[in-house]
């Protein structure tokens, strides 16, 4: 397997994250494309670390190093739990004060 | 091509898929049943990658915890729950975050393929322990050597849980 057909995947998956945010009216929707992006560099760092692993093991180094891609990776899916938390409580709160989640009627800054 | 090469391809086409419908779909709740298809995937591409912690985390805390929460989401803002034509932006906002998604693609196929040529990852003949992604070998990983970034992780999913208690409380 290449390294790029992963690193390809994930780069599509990142754009159509990226139209997502901004094509997107609904709070909902923008989180679920913020998904999408942070998933997408989940494939990466797995897909880094499969690749060195190989190459440790095959140079004899210690593949335990190879184990910082997983965890880097681990941490991105908690901070993706917290965001999605914090996230949903405030579109319910933007629900409860405004009957409504369109995020562009979020205007109160405009001059 | 190898068996694995024809379960990658497989997979990718049904990632890229249900990752157009996420932000094309007119159905909300459609669009959260299609995020899972997009993390079921990916939780197959990390088994193609041979990291079976990985896979097994993405289920449990993607599909069995976010989805969950973007369909309670779903439901307490009351959305249509029919197609609705009230999710997207204007046109001309949409024309431009196309132009924008395409650029980026344009420019990060132009990187990657100029950067990775063709580097391989050979995990034909090596096993899950030489490539340092066995659940026993990450866990030691996460308690040694980050072990002061796992709690400072622990202390942010704390801090967004009573954070979210904060705001969503009715009072």
């Amino acid at each position: 397997m290449l390294i790029n057909q992963f690193l390809f995947l994930a780069a599509i998956l990142f754009c159509i994250g990226v139209y997502g945010v901004l094509a997107r009216k609904n709070g909902v929707m923008v989180l679920m494309s913020i998904e999408l992006i942070l998933n997408a560099v989940n494939i990466n760092l797995v897909a880094f670390a499969a690749m060195w692993g190989a190459k440790a093991s095959e140079a004899g180094v210690d593949p335990a190093a190879a184990t910082t891609g997983p965890v880097f990776a681990l941490f991105i899916i908690a901070v993706a739990a917290a965001e999605v938390g914090v996230g949903l409580a405030l579109i319910l709160m933007l629900f409860r004060n405004r009957r409504s989640i369109d995020i562009d009627e979020l205007d109160l800054m405009k001059g | 091509m190898t068996a694995q090469n024809v379960f990658f391809w497989i997979i990718a086409v049904i990632m890229v898929v249900s990752a157009i419908r996420v932000v094309t779909t007119k159905n909300v709740v459609h669009a959260a049943l299609w995020l899972i298809g997009v993390l079921a995937g990916a939780a197959a591409q990390f088994i193609l990658l041979a990291s079976e912690f990985m896979a097994v985390t993405q289920v449990l805390v993607y599909i069995g915890a976010i989805v969950v929460l973007f369909l309670f989401g779903i439901m307490l803002t009351r959305a249509e729950l029919g197609t609705s034509d009230d999710l997207n932006n204007d046109r001309t906002q949409r024309i431009v975050g196309g132009v924008v998604a395409i650029g980026l693609a344009a420019v990060m196929a132009f990187v990657l393929g100029k950067e990775f040529q063709d580097d391989k990852i050979e995990l034909l003949g090596t096993t899950t322990f030489s490539l340092g992604q066995t659940t026993s070998q990450v866990s030691d990983s996460i308690f040694s050597t980050y072990l002061v970034p796992f709690e400072a992780a622990s202390v942010l999913l704390l801090a967004a849980l009573i954070g979210a208690i904060v705001l969503a409380r009715r009072d």
